[in-house]
């Protein structure tokens, strides 16, 4: 990746990151696992997918589903960043008059799919990839799955049968974070040694450091990684990145937090002051 | 022409058609050689399945969806109401062995909640056939419509020869005034032979086969409860969501003289054995069927 391009998405993650913060108040939203995807939104959206924002539906194009939902933050700031959605859309965050929830939902141009409940991407996607291949298309059919989605079985299910139709045009990128709501993933369902699992239900894996765009170009450039095989990417993330405070932090999964606080997170984003949060902010979904 | 031949020509026909199944293949057998990769076979997932019809139905496929009743509908339950409902994805659900068809293989295998739980999804459509002929009669209008469907598959041969099928109408085989018959799905052949064995004690006797049960016919189950003394609702489902409630739900707030009385599962599973058993065991035979309701009226 060259220097200018780095450069450029550097910045274009540090504005979607803004987006999240300020998608916090009036109501809050899953700051922890959205900041954690951010450079794969911004690197899959601005670098890799065949997405044309001004032609949504055509059937040629590639596909990204998130399957764990609630980061939906993070893709709606790269969406607005993108051109896809007006910027002042995400103000309407939480208001009925828009569609701007806490999960995807397909009123937002670009969203392919609603999710929610955990564990029902993989499938739906294996049915995108599938028909693809039906049809001898090319397009890319991208998953995003949290780590603590992967104790649900449909996703491992949905594995083996992707797996039995060789749907190499099929990638999950695991949001590697290693938290779930309440816990860190290792300390309630262990799931590692995670790639080990993969590759043992048939998959090609790669496991790299999501939040490093040099690694990410490098490594979804090398797409497929086999001829017959699902991919998984194991992206290694940091649950709250880019903000100190809240970084690998248990209680700070959903956070409301208010304007002053929102303003000193803001900071704290472009390396000032660490904030100091008062808002109580452990709110179980 | 059967179910089986009919799904193939209509698959053969049209490129948007799939046929998907959880290694269930009885209804399917010569899909895979003449539909070749547009028959897919997802193995023992029925949730995967859902999930992948509803990802081929979002490239503008057709998937008719093939499982045991009470796996497709309940294993699959969630991934049937969020993938395929919320979206309103034209994945056509064709349930297996439902109700008492499931003869021996015992309550886990028992779709009698299949009605109410299909039905509960919004834009959800459900239709049961009473005999093959009926079956034959209502699928191309459902696989060709743009909604989710759900129908109980029954491909019993049936005696009697069913008027062509309108979504949301009842097929009104005869008007009674002292009792009418609702019924759908396979109890619709005992039932008939029930309504002959009451004509015979000088009743007059309507009989409908409500077909489509979602949309379902209410103007019709309104004028059944104008004209008769009594209205019976004869179904192999729990009393609870099935038949008897939608009457009871159509007529709650309607004039009505007739009174609704519900044969049907009662908080319980039906006893497991050869079709023929279950039925004498349940009081679903012909002199059975009519038996109940002579005490009713």
């Amino acid at each position: 990746m060259t220097k200018n391009k780095l450069a450029e998405l550097m910045a274009r993650s540090l504005k979607v990151r803004e987006h999240i913060i300020r998608m916090t108040a009036g109501g809050g939203c899953f700051i922890g696992a959205s900041l954690s995807c951010v450079e794969l939104m911004v690197y899959l959206y601005s670098e890799l997918l065949n997405i044309d924002a001004d032609d949504l539906q055509n059937p040629a194009r590639d596909y990204l589903f998130l399957s764990k939902g609630h980061d939906v933050p993070a893709l709606y700031g790269t969406l607005a960043e993108l051109g896809f959605i007006e910027t002042s859309r995400l103000q309407q965050h939480l208001l009925a008059a828009d569609s701007v929830y806490w999960h995807p939902n397909r009123n937002i141009p670009g969203v392919e799919f609603h999710s929610g409940s955990l564990g029902h991407l993989p499938a739906v996607a294996a049915g995108v990839a599938l028909d693809c291949k039906l049809k001898d298309q090319p397009n890319q059919v991208m998953v995003i799955t949290g780590d603590g989605e992967l104790n649900e079985g449909s996703v491992w299910e949905s594995l083996l049968v992707a797996n039995a139709y060789q749907l190499n045009n099929l990638t999950i990128i695991v949001d590697r974070n290693q938290f779930q709501a309440n816990i860190r993933t290792e300390e309630l369902i262990p799931l590692e040694p995670l790639a080990d699992k993969f590759a043992a239900f048939g998959c090609a894996v790669r496991s790299i450091d999501g939040h490093d765009l040099s690694q990410l170009e490098a490594t979804f450039k090398t797409l497929p990684f086999s001829d017959n095989k699902v991919n998984v990417i194991i992206a290694n993330t940091v649950r709250g990145k880019g903000l100190p405070s809240i970084e690998a932090r248990v209680d700070r999964w959903f956070c409301a937090f208010n304007d002053n606080e929102i303003l000193q997170l803001l900071e704290e984003l472009h390396g000032n002051k660490e904030a100091i949060i008062e808002s109580e902010s452990l709110t179980v979904r | 022409m059967n179910y089986e031949e009919l799904l193939v020509q209509t698959a053969s026909a049209d490129e948007r058609f799939v046929v998907m199944t959880a290694e269930n293949r009885a209804l399917v057998r010569s899909a895979p050689k003449l539909l070749g990769k547009r028959f897919i076979d997802t193995g023992i997932t029925e949730q995967t399945m859902i999930g992948m019809a509803a990802g081929l139905a979002l490239r503008g496929r057709i998937p008719v969806v093939h499982a045991l009743a009470p796996f497709l509908t309940m294993r699959a339950y969630e991934f049937i109401r969020t993938d395929v409902g919320i979206a309103h994805l034209p994945v056509k659900l064709s349930g297996y062995i439902p109700g008492f068809l499931s003869d021996g293989n015992g309550p886990t295998h028992q779709a009698i909640e299949d009605v109410a739980i299909m039905r509960g999804i919004p834009g959800m459509e459900v239709f049961c056939p009473a005999d093959e002929d009926d079956l034959v009669r209502m699928l191309p209008a459902i696989w060709q419509s743009d909604a989710p469907s759900y129908v109980r598959i029954n491909h019993k041969q049936g005696r009697y020869k069913h008027a062509d099928f309108e979504k949301g109408k009842a097929e009104i085989i005869s008007e009674g005034s002292d009792v009418t018959l609702l019924t759908y799905g396979f109890l619709f052949n005992n039932t008939m032979e029930a309504k002959q064995l009451l004509e015979k004690e000088g009743l007059s006797v309507g009989l409908v086969n409500m077909r489509s049960l979602k949309p379902v016919d209410e103007a019709s189950i309104i004028r059944c409860a104008t004209n008769s003394k009594l209205l019976v609702t004869i179904e192999d489902h729990l009393q609870t969501g099935g038949l008897y409630s939608i009457v009871a739900e159509t007529l709650v707030n309607q004039p009505h003289k007739a009174a609704i009385f519900p044969m049907a599962l009662k908080e319980r599973w039906f006893k497991p054995g050869l079709l023929n058993e279950v039925l004498a065991f349940e009081g679903f035979t012909p002199n059975a069927i009519a038996a109940t309701i002579l005490k009713q009226l």
